[in-house]
């Protein structure tokens, strides 16, 4: 169903571009991805924008990738490849090509680079990510309605500040109509490998966890919860496919808008480097169709989306403790976003600890 | 009816040498066949593979900085081989040594002085030289299995790294992602040229396949390592200490694998990472024996597999071909090498039921 919206909202870019196209050489966009485009999670994502800004501008825009590009030295001669042979845009989608892409991008200061989820930026290298949280405070709304036993297990990859903050947000989402809620999770050090994401998911149910939530890209915790008639959601993309009875939502990743607007803005000449960090309100961040559940808990989860969308609802907003129980944030107030994009402890509640906080 | 493998008396010295050249081109041959049945021009892809790459300055580069690792792990693997130790942990003591060198650049970071890359090579070889230790140490005193122990221990390291990474070398200024700070200038390799990475390790990888080889052909030494292989009882007759030797292959491949790590984390990183190397410490035994377990001839190895990987990137960005196909390339050619050595080694027999008695049952 998504899909299908994305290639409307592309056609209907299309037609609204379409005639600002030129016959001149076409731009050329490269995308470098970590991951293999068939992961049907953070890759497959990205490498849906990139479909629609092909769709988008037609011949006016050619388009290419790598994919499974290691973080460290082979990506940094990747992008440089990709810029020596006469890329004008190129968007590198993981955090680890930060470094290599600030080093290419300063040796070709003709070539927009544009990076996603890193915190540096030069004069052509502009950065961008979405504001997931917003879409994990829903999720864990909807997980508390949902659940017997009042017990969530998460699957989660790496302890970066975007993991954690994910769980924080999950976890204030649960407090919001469930302050007993209770949260496990387990670390799996990846963000592919079915195998251990799977095993996760399967020992947090033994432990009574009735909702399953992952901040890792694989299906494979939604077929476990299937399998086991546990409720899950999504990551990254819409998977009902993979569980038809498990599924309540996802969290959509939609890069589309942002990589079309980019290219216009390069088309144009009025492209400049920003950070950009989008949510609900720049439609960066969407929620999969809310199924399995019942009208009210469907409705409610809407009015949060909207309230995040608005502004009206913060899921940061004060007051909030950590674990220690000392106030963060007052009331009235709410995090701003240099404390969300280093965050690095727990919200008052998560009987976990960090792994190797210091 | 059944399939057998017959020892040839002598396998022919030519013909050894030929084998990892048939290999190569049959590769070829199987990679043209695959690009047909990808729909690509198959003389325009493998030109993309294999020779474009070899047409820029940068590029070549950029093939001797991966090839760099591969040989310098190499080179240390086929001694261990070649005297029948089995070293599968070269990753882990990759990983060491790029762990015990930046905790020396880290620890002066902001110092400036000649003596901190020095020491951070110094401090690399011990790293890896004592994670190899264990394996042989294990084995030497208690005949422990050395392939599931140096393997194992690879897992610790690389989990000791992704802690470090994360806890006490992450860069207190970094927003809590897991990395440290980018080295400072005098603790990072220098360079070979303006406009590239090809870094000093190059010169480590060279020197030390000369040493080596100098070593396996000319000494006394040289002489056990291949005789503990190939004959040990013969060794154990000519008086040669077989724990000497265990100690001997392990510490002097651990000592170059983390040689090549504190390079690469020096080199073309330039600082701490949760994860070091793609697998550079495995590829290497590809390399080892792809080289005939001949220091020289890793060299070539080396600098072939570092080809299908740049070959592999600039064939996605230039013909949309995925990545599985570098996958399939090396798979194909390890595959041959070991066909074309069994070959070389043994006859193919095709024999009927009744010969069940003659030779002696299944085995």
């Amino acid at each position: 169903m998504t899909r299908y919206l994305k290639y409307i909202t592309a056609a209907f870019l299309a037609v609204m571009l379409g005639a600002g196209a030129n016959a001149a050489d076409p731009l050329k966009a490269a995308f470098v991805y970590v991951g293999p485009v068939s992961d049907h999670g953070w890759t497959y994502q990205h490498d849906q924008g990139r479909l629609a800004v092909e769709a988008a501008f037609g011949d006016a825009v050619e388009t290419t990738f790598v994919e499974n590009v290691a973080e460290g030295p082979d990506a940094e001669r990747v992008i440089r490849q990709l810029a020596a042979t006469g890329q004008d845009v190129i968007f590198t989608t993981s955090f680890g090509f930060m470094n290599p892409t600030v080093k290419v991008s300063e040796r070709f200061p003709d070539v927009t680079f544009a990076h996603a989820t890193g915190y540096k930026r030069t004069d052509n290298l502009t950065t961008y990510s979405s504001r997931f949280y917003e879409g994990r405070y829903v999720l864990g709304q909807i997980a508390a309605r949902m659940s017997q036993s009042g017990i969530v297990g998460y699957v989660a990859s790496f302890p970066i500040p975007e993991v954690v903050r994910g769980i924080n947000a999950f976890m204030l989402g649960m407090q919001s109509v469930r302050p007993d809620a209770q949260i496990k999770v387990v670390w799996v050090s990846s963000w592919f490998d079915p195998g251990k994401e799977g095993d996760a998911a399967k020992a947090m149910i033994d432990q009574g966890a009735d909702v399953i939530t992952q901040h890792t890209d694989s299906p494979a915790p939604l077929r476990v919860a299937e399998e086991r008639g546990v409720f899950a959601f999504g990551q990254a993309s819409d998977m009902i496919a993979y569980a038809p009875n498990a599924q309540l939502t996802a969290i959509i990743d939609d890069w589309s808008g942002y990589y079309v607007s980019q290219v216009q803005a390069v088309i144009d000449g009025t492209w400049e480097s920003q950070d950009i960090w989008g949510g609900f309100n720049t439609g960066m961040v969407a929620m999969a169709p809310f199924t399995n559940m019942p009208d009210d808990v469907a409705a409610e989860a809407q009015a949060t989306v909207d309230k995040i969308s608005s502004g009206e609802l913060h899921p940061f907003q004060g007051p909030l403790f950590n674990q220690a129980g000392e106030e963060v944030v007052a009331e009235g107030e709410v995090l701003d976003d240099g404390a969300l994009a280093g965050m690095s402890w727990y919200v008052k509640g998560i009987e976990d600890t960090l792994p190797s906080s210091n | 009816m059944r399939i057998e493998l017959e020892a040839r008396g002598q396998p022919s010295v030519l013909m050894t040498w030929l084998s990892p050249v048939i290999a190569i081109l049959l590769t070829l041959l199987f990679g043209v066949l695959m690009f047909v049945l990808m729909g690509q021009d198959p003389i325009n892809a493998l030109y993309i593979y294999f020779v474009q790459p070899l047409t820029s300055a940068y590029q070549i580069q950029e093939l001797i900085v991966i090839a760099t690792p591969l040989i310098l792990i190499g080179i240390g693997l086929s001694i261990c081989f070649l005297s029948n130790n089995w070293n599968i942990g070269a990753e882990g003591q990759f990983v060491m040594g790029g762990v015990a060198g930046s905790w020396v650049a880290l620890t002066f970071h902001g110092v400036d002085g000649w003596w901190i890359l020095p020491l951070m090579m110094v401090a690399g070889i011990i790293g890896g030289l004592l994670w190899a230790l264990i394996p042989a140490f294990f084995k030497a005193r208690y005949n422990t299995n050395e392939i599931l122990t140096s393997l194992m221990l690879t897992y610790v390291a690389l989990q000791f790294l992704d802690y470090l990474a994360r806890g006490p070398f992450r860069d207190p200024d970094g927003f809590n992602f897991p990395e440290s700070k980018i080295f400072s200038p005098s603790a990072t390799m220098p360079l070979l040229s303006d406009g590239g990475r090809m870094h000093l390790g190059a010169i480590f990888a060279v020197v030390a396949a000369i040493v080596i080889a100098i070593m396996l052909w000319r000494t006394i030494k040289g002489f056990e390592v291949k005789i503990s292989g190939e004959a040990p009882r013969a060794a154990r007759f000519a008086g040669f200490n077989e724990k000497s030797m265990i100690y001997f292959s392990f510490l002097l491949s651990g000592s170059l694998a983390g040689l090549a790590g504190i390079s690469e984390v020096a080199g073309p990183i330039g600082q701490v990472l949760p994860v070091i190397s793609p697998g550079y410490g495995f590829t290497a035994i590809i390399v080892a024996f792809l080289g005939r377990l001949n220091p020289i001839g890793v060299i070539f190895a080396g600098l072939l597999l570092a080809l299908t990987y740049i070959g592999g990137e600039n064939a996605q960005i230039m013909l949309q071909i995925p990545d599985d196909a570098t996958s399939v390339f090396q798979g194909i050619l390890l595959f041959l090498i070991l066909a074309c050595d069994t070959l070389v080694r043994y006859k193919v027999k095709i024999t009927g039921f009744s010969s069940r008695q003659t030779t002696g049952g299944e085995g």
